[in-house]
């Protein structure tokens, strides 16, 4: 205490010590403010789970458990089941993860690898300005040009040589669970390629041009040393997509159909959690109604949580199997 | 370095004072926004159904121009307008549906018809004409209960022998929003269908047996336009403006009727106003050889206590004269204004009801 006492005093006989008391006092206010503003984060998840639960503890005491494992949903007679909107939740957003995953990955691949230098800040940029585009102009655009193209030209192909699968059944309407997940695919494609990209583009030059120098090829380079490197962050990608399209609102409301029943083809109508939460607000006047809807963001809210976790976790794992943290 | 430091501060010490200023002029949370300062303008809040409001703007916006009371009106959604007048938020709710006497009574509040609007089915079938198509409710409520599946079923070629019909499905487009289009559509079907009745029901929502759904007007007559052999239904102003054929329905006289302004204002006309207590009236389904069964009023709900006697005035004063001078804009937005025996038991009636405090 002592010495560190006539320390200070030391320092206040030399010139420029205002300023730098004041730097240190600048630090301090900083690291503080920074504080509490890392702190809200946490005191508004708190808080939007708190006011999820209280809204919703309504519906949960009168539906219980029978809200997650029945899709009824009856506003008039007060019988609400979100296993439609659950299941339409996780089946759209697994179609557009089957397709985007896949194409952000070549389309990663080909950006890092294969395109000419010149060209590949056009593509980047490109690709980055679909991530620019307001959901409710996918939704618009999903309705007017996308949908009736399915119906016309997609579907019927796929009903004629895949419809003895019962997921490729009934009448090709254009609007529904499949073009909800083509339209998702879309929305997730430019976030899903671009941390791809950077993904690939992160892996340490020298280990690629071992390889090479030991003679592999570009696609042994890539598949045994690019993808097997950067595995983590790969997955990293395919979650944030995830987190994305589980969510999102606007543009699914306008294809998928909304309705409320269960169906296993991909071409029939289905709803989201989201798209149900952005139909039937507004209107929902009874208690319990409300109180349902509630519980349905809470059931997305806690979806998204934990699939935040799972990466999470997962990455950590990875991170520490590959040791490179 | 210090100047920077300075700048810094006075906007941290600016900022919430600015913010502060701001949120002055917004509404507190659980009361009316300053319903009049102290020039004496009077700004009159409401919120509600989005059905009525192309006509409520135009109104607000002409009273405006005459006599500087502003009226502001915020197309929520009925439930919403229900809800927030309930927790005086604002000053007036509108909602398409009514709210029931024990409703109003247990709020203190008082409703009264404003507009009345009709709801008409549509149809996107190759070679049918506007009003070509005959429907009594109870096929109507079959194809909407998805019991009658294609269009070339006997049932429908029963009503229209001189209609040759494809032999395609029958895809059926409702509303995904809570609407009070859809109360009024449903609460027809559950007037002539005793199958919907035990099935369905009514309300701004129901459990829909079959078909998809679209978000709003908009949504399902986009849908309709989109799907060759759908039936939907929708507000009359939005079959006209997008120039959607319609189907001619049959009413409880047994007579098939085109929607028109006419028709809904026959339906309206046949209504028992004087013996409704808090104007319950609903005008699905009414007798009357020229009446449009799916008709439906919009309603204002306000507090019966008012609790600013300049602004309760302003507000009534508002209501009257739309009701007395706004007929034309009315029918010029494809509304049907109320008869004027109506309105004027509605003046009577908020006269003797209405509490300044």
């Amino acid at each position: 205490m002592t010495s560190s006492a006539s320390g200070s005093e030391i320092i206040v006989a030399m010139p420029g010590t205002r300023l730098r008391q004041n730097q240190k006092l600048a630090s301090q206010v900083f690291r503080s403010c920074a504080g509490l503003c890392g702190c809200s984060i946490i005191v508004v998840m708190a808080a939007i789970l708190f006011e999820l639960l209280l809204n919703s503890s309504q519906a949960m005491a009168t539906l219980g458990w029978r809200f997650l494992v029945t899709a009824q949903w009856d506003p008039v007679a007060g019988k609400f089941g979100a296993l439609s909107s659950i299941y339409g939740t996780a089946v759209s957003t697994l179609i557009a993860l089957v397709i985007a995953v896949p194409t952000s990955l070549v389309i990663a691949l080909f950006l890092v690898e294969l395109c000419p230098k010149g060209l590949s800040g056009f593509f980047r940029t490109a690709i980055e300005l679909l991530a620019a585009i307001p959901s409710i102009i996918y939704g618009m655009w999903g309705l007017f040009v996308l949908a009736p193209f399915m119906a016309r030209y997609v579907q019927p192909v796929m009903g004629k040589y895949l419809g003895f699968t019962p997921l490729f059944q009934g009448p090709p309407m254009g609007i529904g669970m499949l073009t909800a997940g083509v339209i998702l695919a879309l929305m997730i494609l430019p976030f899903v390629s671009s941390v791809m990209r950077d993904v690939l583009e992160m892996i340490p030059p020298v280990l690629k041009e071992s390889a090479y120098g030991l003679g592999a090829t570009t696609w042994e380079v890539t598949k045994d040393v690019s993808l097997k490197y950067g595995r983590a962050g790969m997955v990293g990608a395919i979650f944030l997509g995830l987190g994305r399209a589980i969510g999102e609102t606007m543009a699914v409301t306008f294809v998928i159909g909304n309705d409320h029943s269960l169906s296993v083809s991909l071409f029939a109508s289905g709803n989201t959690i989201a798209s149900t939460l952005a139909n039937e607000f507004t209107e929902a006047s009874e208690p319990l109604y409300l109180s349902a809807l509630v519980e349905l963001g809470l059931v997305l809210f806690l979806m998204a949580s934990a699939f935040q976790l799972i990466a999470q976790l997962w990455l950590r794992a990875a991170a520490v199997r590959m040791g490179t943290q | 370095m210090m100047l920077k430091a300075k700048v810094f501060a006075v906007l941290i010490v600016v900022i919430p004072f600015a913010l502060s200023g701001c949120a002055k002029q917004a509404t507190p949370p659980g009361k009316p926004a300053t319903s009049s300062n102290g020039s004496g303008v009077v700004t009159i809040n409401g919120a509600g159904a989005t059905f009525p409001y192309p006509i409520y703007a135009k109104w607000a916006d002409e009273y405006y121009q005459l006599t500087r009371v502003k009226v502001n009106y915020q197309s929520i959604g009925s439930g919403g307008g229900v809800q927030q007048i309930k927790a005086g938020t604002v000053h007036f709710g509108a909602s398409d549906s009514p709210l029931t006497p024990d409703e109003l009574a247990e709020a203190g509040l008082f409703q009264f018809p404003m507009v009345i609007g009709g709801v008409v089915p549509v149809v996107n079938l190759p070679g049918i004409k506007s009003g070509n198509l005959r429907m009594s409710g109870k096929l109507l409520a079959d194809i909407f209960l998805g019991k009658v599946k294609r269009w070339n079923d006997p049932a429908i070629a029963k009503e229209n022998p001189s209609v040759k019909f494809p032999d395609k499905a029958i895809t059926v487009v409702h509303r995904a929003d809570g609407s009070g289009t859809t109360w009024i559509f449903t609460n027809y079907l559950d007037k002539v269908s005793p199958e919907w009745h035990s099935k369905i029901g009514y309300g701004k929502a129901v459990n829909w047996p079959v078909g998809v759904a679209g978000k709003g007007n908009e949504g399902v007559s986009a849908y309709v336009q989109r799907l060759e052999g759908s039936i939907g239904y929708v507000e009359y102003a939005y079959a006209l403006q997008n120039k959607m054929r319609h189907v001619r329905l049959k009413n409880r006289a047994g007579n098939y009727v085109d929607p028109s302004a006419d028709s809904f204002q026959a339906a309206a006309a046949n209504a028992a106003w004087e013996k409704a207590p808090g104007f319950y009236v609903v005008l699905t389904d009414q007798p009357g050889i020229n009446s449009w069964p799916v008709t439906g009023a919009s309603y204002i709900i306000i507090h019966k206590k008012q609790k600013d006697p300049k602004l309760a005035r302003a507000m009534l004063d508002f209501f009257e004269w739309c009701y007395k001078h706004g007929q034309q804009m009315a029918s010029d937005l494809h509304y049907v204004p109320m008869p004027k025996e109506v309105y004027e038991l509605v003046i009577k009636k908020w006269k003797s009801e209405i509490v300044v405090q």
